[in-house]
């Protein structure tokens, strides 16, 4: 058992895909010797070399275009984008182009390519740096979206990701990448759609998504002591999206509250909320409330920044307020 | 081309003007007195200086994740911008953009920018608005060599030229973008030969000359505002700190450095006013201190305005 940085698991996922596939291999911006915008391939430009590991000029569009039609052309690509609010510049590449192209052409091809990217707020980087995507990319239909909240499934699940034969945008958490947390030696490949349940608990369901899964292990604390036990589901991937784990818990629980950091307009927890009601509606005891950020572009200066991320207090907040 | 007294003593206020404002800046960076990420402009003034001085108030400008310099030069107001880059609701933004969004848009500055290439096509659109409305303004786009690269830049130079707007490409090239070196992210040497697919004029100056540019910008603002169509100004020029404070700079040699700030633009600059008898040794010092009150009066008005109240976090998002 070791205890890893965030950064470090995707690191070792990535070396250890490399050395098992030669077809795997890396492009974006500053990915070679200077190791990424955040650090996350340092290391790998010394050990693979430029042609595995391999720095493209700020061609947003070219870059998962090309890493599309490599993945068409046999290879199996992981791009990087330093931000995922970058994906405006490449979007038709990523949601008419890779998505479509196994469908379009009959499943007569695979797209095995992975987009990496950080989102999130909590770093000052303003309303063009900051933002939470995940929404935009689980309604595009052929697409995999995986979005890990810890160090063991950071690194599970970039192995899945590369070995899947579907392009997977994977979407880490840019005020993760210091946190440390356990990987077993014989950590392996996580299947995609298998929930976590990180926390069992009887009184409420609270299922969170990428660093809110920390604000819902903490806020289930806080609830603990008033005297209500929640349990805590990481789902790990919103598409596919692991809704039984889900659906199980609150035929138990009676209650569910979805928490992400994304806007809550549009967000990811709609679409679990809606899926909730829609299967097992006469099960809930409560109203479901959803946690999300305020419908704003996310701000710059610290008071407004902090006022923006949604937190434990919220889903405190929310759970008192359904059962009250 | 004669450059008078005033614009010499402008120009080179200007640059002094950034140099010190950015230098205090890394100071505040390194105490973490500045949240976020700040991408300094230094050793890069003359561009901005000599561009801006060939500009009217009314022209528009877009600028870059690297702004500071370019909002000067357009007039911008140091209290406003200091105040912005520490957050506070007194800011340009009201401490919504921080530093890479800042802009004053009553000067025409229409953003700096986090998205690298995103201002092209708004410098375009702003052209756009300019023929359609028969103005006598010029729309002027500051990209970096890195920003060349993109599709949006690509897409806006050709439509500038297609439409034959009234626009100036700025290019600002400092060898790299982020980590990577011109040699690794184009074929070509020169920016400015991209300007012949789009059948516009190139031209390169020395972006460490604020001379050199404010001629060349001068010349396509003249060109832009006949109705002649957009030109491409390629400035030489580089980076003396990181990409943004905090880099390490690894990619780079140091004699590559000291090389650069033996071009330092404003020594250079201040010899020749010196030489031509512009200014006196005395006049220069004064004019220093001038700023240098301006930029502590500055410094002064952003630590002690107020932080902005969570409830403004909902203001503004929709007209
Ligand atoms: C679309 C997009 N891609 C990447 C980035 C990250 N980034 C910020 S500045 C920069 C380098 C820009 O280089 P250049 O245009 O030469 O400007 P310079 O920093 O040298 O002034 C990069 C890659 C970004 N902000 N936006
Ligand atoms: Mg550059």
């Amino acid at each position: 058992m070791a205890q890893k940085t965030y950064m470090q698991a995707l690191n070792d996922a990535l070396r250890e895909e490399m050395e098992r596939d030669p077809n795997v291999l890396i492009i974006g911006e500053d990915v070679g010797q200077f190791g990424g915008c955040f650090g996350v391939t340092k290391g790998l430009f010394d050990q693979f070399g430029e042609k595995r590991v391999r720095d493209t000029p700020i061609t947003e569009s070219a870059i998962v275009g090309a890493a599309t039609g490599a993945a068409a052309a046999g290879l199996r690509p992981v791009c990087e984008l330093m931000f995922v609010d970058f994906i405006g510049v490449s979007m038709d590449q990523l949601f008419n182009q890779a998505a479509k192209m196994r469908y379009m052409f009959g499943g007569k091809t695979t797209i095995p390519m992975v987009l990496r990217a950080p989102q999130g707020a909590g770093i000052g980087a303003a309303a063009q740096h900051s933002q939470s995507l995940e929404s935009w990319f689980m309604h595009i239909p052929g697409l995999k979206v995986a979005m890990p909240a810890t160090p063991e499934d950071a690194y599970g699940l970039l192995l899945t990701a590369i070995r899947d034969d579907n392009p997977v945008v994977f979407l880490e958490h840019k005020v993760l990448y210091g946190v440390e947390g356990e990987v077993p030696d014989n950590a392996g490949a996580i299947p995609f759609g298998q929930a976590k349940i990180c926390r069992e608990g009887t009184d409420v369901t609270i299922v969170a998504l990428s660093k809110m899964v920390y604000s819902a292990l903490e806020a289930a604390e806080t609830l603990a002591a008033k005297g209500i036990n929640a349990e805590v589901i990481d789902p790990r991937t919103v598409s596919p999206l692991d809704m039984d784990t889900i659906i199980e818990s609150v035929k138990k629980t009676h209650s569910l509250v979805v928490a992400h950091e994304a806007v809550k307009t549009g967000g990811a927890g709609a679409e679990i909320a809606a899926q909730v009601a829609e299967e097992i509606i006469d099960y809930l005891d409560t109203p479901i409330m959803r946690v999300g950020a305020p419908f704003t572009p996310v701000p710059f200066s610290p008071p407004l920044e902090e006022a923006f991320i949604p937190g434990a207090e919220d889903i405190v907040a929310a759970v008192e307020q359904i059962r009250s | 081309m004669t450059i008078s007294k005033k614009k010499m003593i402008e120009m080179y206020t200007t640059m002094y003007r950034i140099r010190q404002f950015e230098s205090k800046l890394q100071e505040f960076f390194a105490a973490s007195k500045i949240p976020g990420f700040v991408h300094l402009y230094l050793g890069e003034e003359a561009v901005a200086a000599g561009a801006c001085a060939a500009l009217n108030k009314e022209d528009y400008i877009t600028s870059t994740h690297r702004g500071h310099g370019h909002l000067i030069a357009k007039g911008g107001d140091l209290k406003l911008m200091m105040a912005e880059i520490f957050g506070k609701s007194t800011g340009y933004c009201k401490g919504k953009g921080g530093s890479m969004h800042i802009a004053d848009v009553d000067l025409g500055i229409l953003g700096a920018n986090g998205i690298v290439g995103g201002g092209g096509p708004i410098a375009t659109g702003a052209g756009m608005a300019i023929q359609y409305r028969g103005e006598d303004r010029v729309a002027v786009c500051f990209f970096g060599d890195g920003a060349s690269n993109q599709g949006t830049t690509q897409e806006a130079l050709n439509l500038a030229s297609a439409w034959e707007l009234p626009v100036v490409f700025v290019n600002e090239n400092n060898g790299y973008g982020i980590s990577c070196p011109i040699s690794k992210s184009m074929a070509i040497t020169d920016i400015a030969d991209r300007a012949a697919g789009y059948d516009m004029p190139g031209v390169i100056v020395d972006g460490n000359d604020v001379t050199a540019v404010y001629e060349a910008i001068t010349a396509a603002v003249a060109r832009a505002r006949k109705g002649e169509g957009p030109s491409l100004v390629e400035c030489k020029t580089y980076r003396w700190r990181g990409h943004f404070e905090g880099d390490a700079c690894t990619y780079r040699e140091k004699d590559e450095v000291d090389e650069w700030i033996k071009k330092d633009p404003i020594p250079r600059c201040a010899q020749k006013m010196l030489d031509e008898g512009i200014l006196t040794e005395k006049e220069l010092d004064a004019l220093h201190a001038k700023i240098d009150t301006e930029l502590q009066e500055a410094i002064t008005f952003a630590e002690e305005s107020p932080l902005p109240e969570p409830a403004d976090l909902f203001e503004d998002v929709y007209a």
